[in-house]
């Protein structure tokens, strides 16, 4: 009988080869985690390569999962279990692994040929340089071959489960079921029912061997987190959004159209989408980014809902047609999956440098909305918010998510579509005007006096024909106008209408006693609020505040940041909201910390960071 | 600006097309000629005026929407294919038109126009190519001829031209026709088997620029010269012009004084063959000095349009679907929990 042990929470990272499966692995780990009830958050890392060479250091590809008995907002920043699969895997996630954790290594792979590929001259699993670790050596590969030597698979494709051996293994550690993944591989590979049956009997080898095997005396236990009550799934923020964006589609009662031109780390929204035609979703995989938005223009001129999807540099060619949005004041939702950049840069890894594109990164003064999801789940919400701006004020929204949350993946307590806000619009069916002879006449750019936003007539409107384009136009009549007072009118009212957009207040979550505020944005949200956690349970207090509107920026924004003497502006970029803070609002002392590591901060350096910015207060 | 008039029985008349703004062309220009034509030729189309989109991108020509009594966006340099492809997908109602240029089309929107042509999407494109940027102020286009004198090439062109029927014919283009500005008749009658076509169709106009590019087309215009010029291409008729006839020729086709030819060898024109290489050899009969020109239509032939195929594909699978339900059943799909 083996020692059950129980914790309240750990952070296990699947590492191995591209080839070896480690997305697949760790996501059914999730997926066995969710239906436990424990709250989770996870952090897939791979390269950009498809398959690099193999047992290289370039190639290796890992899965972190952190999950707890309570609510927690990050991946974790160290492993405390490390599942490496070879050398490579070893040697690339070693130095994450916390001091004393578990080391659990597939010594079939530790070759002389594969330890030489990535630069051991020993066997760390012999030379002792592994002391410090808890460490597991199993042949899983062997294992797993032996596992399948009744069913009719070559050994090639026995070895291929390996990564089924070792979810099995780790369930069993973590006291995990293996149903759902039973189920999973059951469907996956429903044409191919030996490959499926091979799988799960990896599987169950592997729950087996922790039972049996000596070097497993122990068994761990992470009871559920107790959180509110509801039904509930894992997701991603690529797959948020673009369910936000279906919701979108349901909530406006619009057709939905998706220019998009495949992109890392955007691309999975578009085929997402391309999944869910019965909402009505048209997807067009158009000849480049520029045909991308250009499409998703003309639908929204012909009244669909709009949606272009992409990353820094796809954006960047975008830039003239969102331009070109903004001078014709048509809705137009554009979503940036942030990168590492600039130009290729790292594709799969995360950063949030494009916040001054979205903001200024248009020729002439065009301004545009922009809303930024904090969470992967969050993505839904913030669709919906860059969908009620884009349709109401007749502009387009950016929508900035980044590598981090769009892969990254957590529980989602889910929403009910009857709750959905109302985002219908009304097209313009009627003549608005008298001319100076009493005829009824159309005018296309006669604005709501209170939102600002010009009518939306769809062509195919009996009677109500007229022109658009990037030339401006007088305000009202949208004739050709080279007039310098127009001009000057159409520049400021085109700013004032989105200047206008209501955006919510901040919400500050104040504990008292503090003169030092962290304001964060986007996906630095989990990061953030597990440090203010950690500093409050050390008894050091800080305010924080994190921001979803960027523009606009909500109205009291001002007022929050003359509260506080020090005003913490943690980005993934060098300082660009710091930036904007500091000319908005001159008097805030903003203290900016800045990494573009293409990684997300770990709550443990933000802690660090605040602590001392506290302490030299 | 719109007009009051809602017709019951569509009987309108090229007044009608016309809108209230003032044409701001060059006099002299090429463009009136066409704008007049297709003014006149849109009643055909048989549609209320609202059902009709003009989309353009940058240039002389892309001015045309805002002439027309008609749904029209202005829109940037060489994008237009891509907008009108998002309306025409997501707008089977509307009569969907590309007014494009030289430069416009083959420059800039290079990549946008294949592609269009490529997928077949439901959009008629009217190219007026005047072989010169004229907006900009006279420098060479993707269309001049080598060696042109222009301002950004003071010792000549160095750039191989374009020729714009083979380009779009390379690009799988379903229809492909020429015509003149000058020629209201024929410009009309090539109109109007444009708009018959399902599926992109391509259009070349010769169009003059009094200013940058005077007589650039008057080898085809002149009463001197035309006759010798033009190859006016008749479906089911032999191809003859003047005294001469376009034959085969090893792998192509060449032309030749009908007196050395036997009358069996003359090619009968058929704009829908299959195989596009016989388009191709016709496009290739003149180059940029014009003097085997072919106008007419080159090639018409049937295939699935883009915005059709993909309208089925979501009309398919929407058929019938209540979208709150469908979302509520998407959320709840796949491996959920309860927390009580």
């Amino acid at each position: 009988m083996n020692t059950v042990r129980q914790l309240d929470r750990v952070v296990i990272r699947f590492a191995g080869d591209s080839g070896d499966g480690m997305q697949l692995t760790g996501d059914r780990f999730t997926a066995e985690t969710a239906k436990l009830g424990n709250d989770l958050s996870t952090l897939p890392n791979y390269p950009a390569e498809i398959r690099a060479p193999a047992g290289t250091l370039p190639g290796v590809s890992s899965f972190q999962i952190h999950f707890a008995d309570s609510d927690i907002l990050t991946p974790g920043d160290e492993p405390e279990v490390l599942v490496a699969m070879n050398p490579a895997a070893l040697k690339a996630n070693l130095p994450d692994l916390k001091s004393g954790g578990i080391v659990i290594v597939n010594t079939d792979e530790f070759t002389k040929r594969n330890l030489t590929k990535v630069g051991y001259a020993a066997n760390p699993v012999e030379d002792g340089s592994l002391d410090d670790y808890q460490l597991i050596e199993v042949p899983l590969t062997s294992l797993t071959i032996g596992a399948l030597e009744d069913y009719d698979i070559g050994k090639k494709d026995a070895a291929r489960s390996k990564n089924m051996f070792a979810l099995g293994l780790l369930s069993w550690m973590y006291s995990r079921t293996t149903g759902v993944t039973e189920d999973f591989l059951k469907k996956k590979f429903a044409a191919k029912p030996d490959i499926a049956e091979a799988n799960i009997a990896a599987l169950k080898a592997g729950w087996n061997y922790g039972e049996t095997a000596e070097s497993f005396a122990v068994q761990y236990e992470i009871p559920p987190a107790t959180l509110p009550a509801g039904t509930y799934r894992n997701i991603t923020g690529n797959q948020a959004l673009a369910w936000g964006v279906i919701a979108a589609g349901v909530a406006s009662d619009l057709p939905v159209f998706l220019g998009a031109y495949p992109i890392t780390p955007a691309s999975d929204i578009l085929h997402e989408l391309s999944k869910h035609k019965r909402f009505g979703v048209t997807t067009v995989q158009a000849e480049d980014e520029i045909a991308a938005v250009g499409a998703a223009l003309g639908a929204s001129w012909g009244g669909a809902l709009g949606v272009t999807t992409s990353s820094g540099p796809g954006i960047a060619l975008k830039s003239e047609t969102i331009s070109l949005a903004v001078s014709l004041e048509l809705p137009l939702v554009v979503i940036d999956v942030q990168r590492a950049g600039p130009s290729t840069g790292m594709p799969t890894k995360t950063e949030q440098a494009d916040l001054m594109m979205a903001m200024f990164g248009r020729h002439g003064e065009a301004p545009i909305a922009i809303v930024a999801p904090q969470s992967p789940s969050d993505c839904y919400e913030a669709m919906l918010e860059a969908t009620r701006m884009a349709l109401h004020y007749r502009t387009p929204v950016m929508l900035l998510s980044d590598g981090y949350i769009a892969n990254g993946a957590e529980p989602w307590k889910l929403p009910d579509p009857a709750d959905l806000p109302d985002l219908s619009v009304e097209f313009a069916t009627e003549f608005n005007d008298t001319d100076s002879s009493g005829n009824e006449i159309f005018l296309p750019f006669k604005r709501d006096p209170e939102t600002l936003a010009r009518p939306w007539a769809v062509p195919g409107t009996p009677g109500l024909q007229h022109r658009i384009g990037g030339i401006e136009k007088a305000d009202g009549t949208g004739d050709i106008s080279y007039d310098p007072a127009n001009h000057d009118h159409m520049v400021r009212t085109r700013a004032a209408k989105i200047a206008g957009i209501p955006v919510p207040d901040l919400e500050v979550e104040d504990p008292g006693d503090t003169d030092v505020l962290v304001l964060g944005w986007g996906s630095t949200w989990g990061p953030i609020g597990a440090a203010v956690r950690g500093l409050r349970d050390r008894g050091i207090p800080i305010a924080r505040a994190h921001l979803r509107y960027l523009n606009p920026m909500p109205a009291n924004l001002g007022e929050v940041l003359a509260r506080y003497d020090k005003v913490v502006v943690p980005e993934m970029n060098l300082g660009q909201l710091s930036q904007l803070l500091r000319s908005g609002f001159p008097g805030t002392d903003v203290i900016g910390y800045n990494k573009v590591r293409g990684l997300p901060f770990t709550s443990n350096e933000l802690q660090d960071a605040l602590e001392e910015v506290i302490k030299n207060g | 600006m719109a007009d009051a008039v809602k017709l019951d029985a569509p009987k309108l008349k090229a007044k009608d097309f016309k809108s209230d703004q003032e044409v701001r062309w060059c006099p002299g220009c090429g463009d009136y000629a066409i704008l007049a034509a297709v003014q006149s030729f849109l009643p055909e189309l048989g549609l209320e005026r609202e059902k009709i989109a003009f989309v353009s991108g940058i240039g002389c020509s892309s001015r045309f929407p805002y002439y027309l009594n008609t749904y029209g966006m202005h829109s940037i340099h060489g994008r237009a294919p891509t907008i009108a492809t998002g309306l025409a997908t997501s707008r089977p109602d509307l009569s969907v038109w590309v007014v494009t240029g030289d430069g416009d089309a083959l420059s800039i929107g290079g990549n946008h126009l294949i592609h269009a042509l490529r997928r077949n999407v439901n959009l008629k494109i009217l190219l007026f190519n005047n072989r010169i940027y004229g907006l900009t102020k006279g420098q060479y286009s993707p269309t001049s001829e080598p060696g042109k004198l222009t301002k950004s090439t003071p010792m000549g062109s160095v750039d191989a031209p374009f020729n714009p029927l083979s380009l779009a014919l390379g690009s799988e283009a379903t229809f492909v026709a020429r015509t003149l500005d000058s020629d209201r008749a024929h410009l009309q009658q090539v109109l109007r088997a444009a708009a018959e076509h399902e599926g992109s169709a391509f259009v070349e106009i010769y169009q003059n620029c009094p200013i940058f590019n005077d007589n650039a087309f008057e080898v085809l215009k002149s009463a001197e010269t035309r006759d010798e010029a033009i190859i006016r291409l008749e479906n089911g008729q032999p191809i003859r012009f003047g005294d001469r006839a376009v034959v085969q020729s090893g792998y192509g086709l060449e032309v030749k004084d009908v007196a050395d030819v036997d009358e069996s060898d003359i090619v009968v024109h058929k704009s829908d063959v299959d195989d596009p290489a016989y388009a191709f050899a016709l496009s290739r009969l003149s180059g940029t000095e014009l003097d085997h020109t072919p106008i007419g239509v080159f090639r018409s032939v049937e295939r699935p349009t883009y915005d059709e195929q993909v309208r089925h594909q979501v009309e398919e699978a929407s058929a019938g679907v209540d979208r709150k339900g469908a979302l509520d059943r998407l959320l709840n799909s796949g491996d959920t929990w309860t927390v009580l």
